[in-house]
């Protein structure tokens, strides 16, 4: 699965996008795992209230399954306009 | 409909003219440009823009469908600029077109609202000591509940 990070969040983590090899069945379980691999990833996923996420470039939430699902996008609120 | 996404600078009145030379029997043009602004005691380098390439497009379509469907609307324009800008350059547009002019100011004021927290599009500030992301307001997403 495709993992992408914009905004301060790509910046936290350090990079824009990766390939995550996981069983995850939901977004809440995909963050959990990325949590638990670096300090890095458990400071950017810190604050759920403060990110937002979208499953195959569909703004979804985080209790979404991801059976299927190609791509998942963590980043901020938008800021567009 | 026409949707762009563009690094280049675009020129607001080009294409105001161009969107209302190709309607016919449209009574109403309505059209809301954003430019970049400077912070109040100046300063600002850059506005950087960065966009999810992909689902800008998809977000773009999906709410500007969403005015033609809830308006009668003869056509949208949405142009989103990412990418350096500096103070002054025009960062989007919005143009509608409909017979008559409450539709047309509706579905651009709906589409600015849409655009401002529906796109996914984020902006930092640069200065020459720092840069920061612009954080959302939560006014802009109280602003959704309208519609």
């Amino acid at each position: 699965m495709e993992v992408l990070y914009f905004a301060w969040v790509r910046e936290r983590i350090g990079l824009p996008k990766e390939t995550v090899d996981t069983q995850a069945l939901t977004v809440m379980e995909l963050v959990d795992e990325l949590r638990a691999r670096e300090e890095r990833y458990a400071l950017a996923f810190s604050d759920l209230s403060a990110l937002r996420v979208a499953v195959d470039q569909d703004l979804a939430d985080f209790d979404a399954p991801l059976k299927g699902a190609r791509e998942v996008a963590f980043f901020p609120p938008m800021t567009g306009g | 409909m026409r949707i762009v996404v563009q690094k280049l600078p675009f020129d607001s009145g080009v294409e105001l003219n161009a969107f209302t030379a190709k309607q016919s029997n449209m009574g109403a043009i309505v059209s809301f440009t954003g430019v970049v602004r400077d912070f109040p005691n100046g300063g600002l380098q850059y506005m950087d823009i960065e966009h999810y390439a992909g689902m800008t497009e998809k977000a773009l379509e999906a709410i500007a469908t969403d005015a033609m469907s809830r308006w009668d609307l003869g056509d949208v324009l949405v142009i989103h600029r990412y990418g350096m800008l500096t103070p002054q350059e025009p960062i989007m547009m919005v143009a509608t077109a409909s017979k008559h002019r409450k539709d047309a100011f509706e579905a651009a004021d709906f589409l600015m609202d849409f655009l401002k927290s529906r796109a996914p599009f984020w902006k930092k500030e640069q200065t020459s000591a720092s840069h920061e992301w612009v954080a959302s307001k939560q006014d802009d997403e109280d602003a959704l509940k309208r519609w």
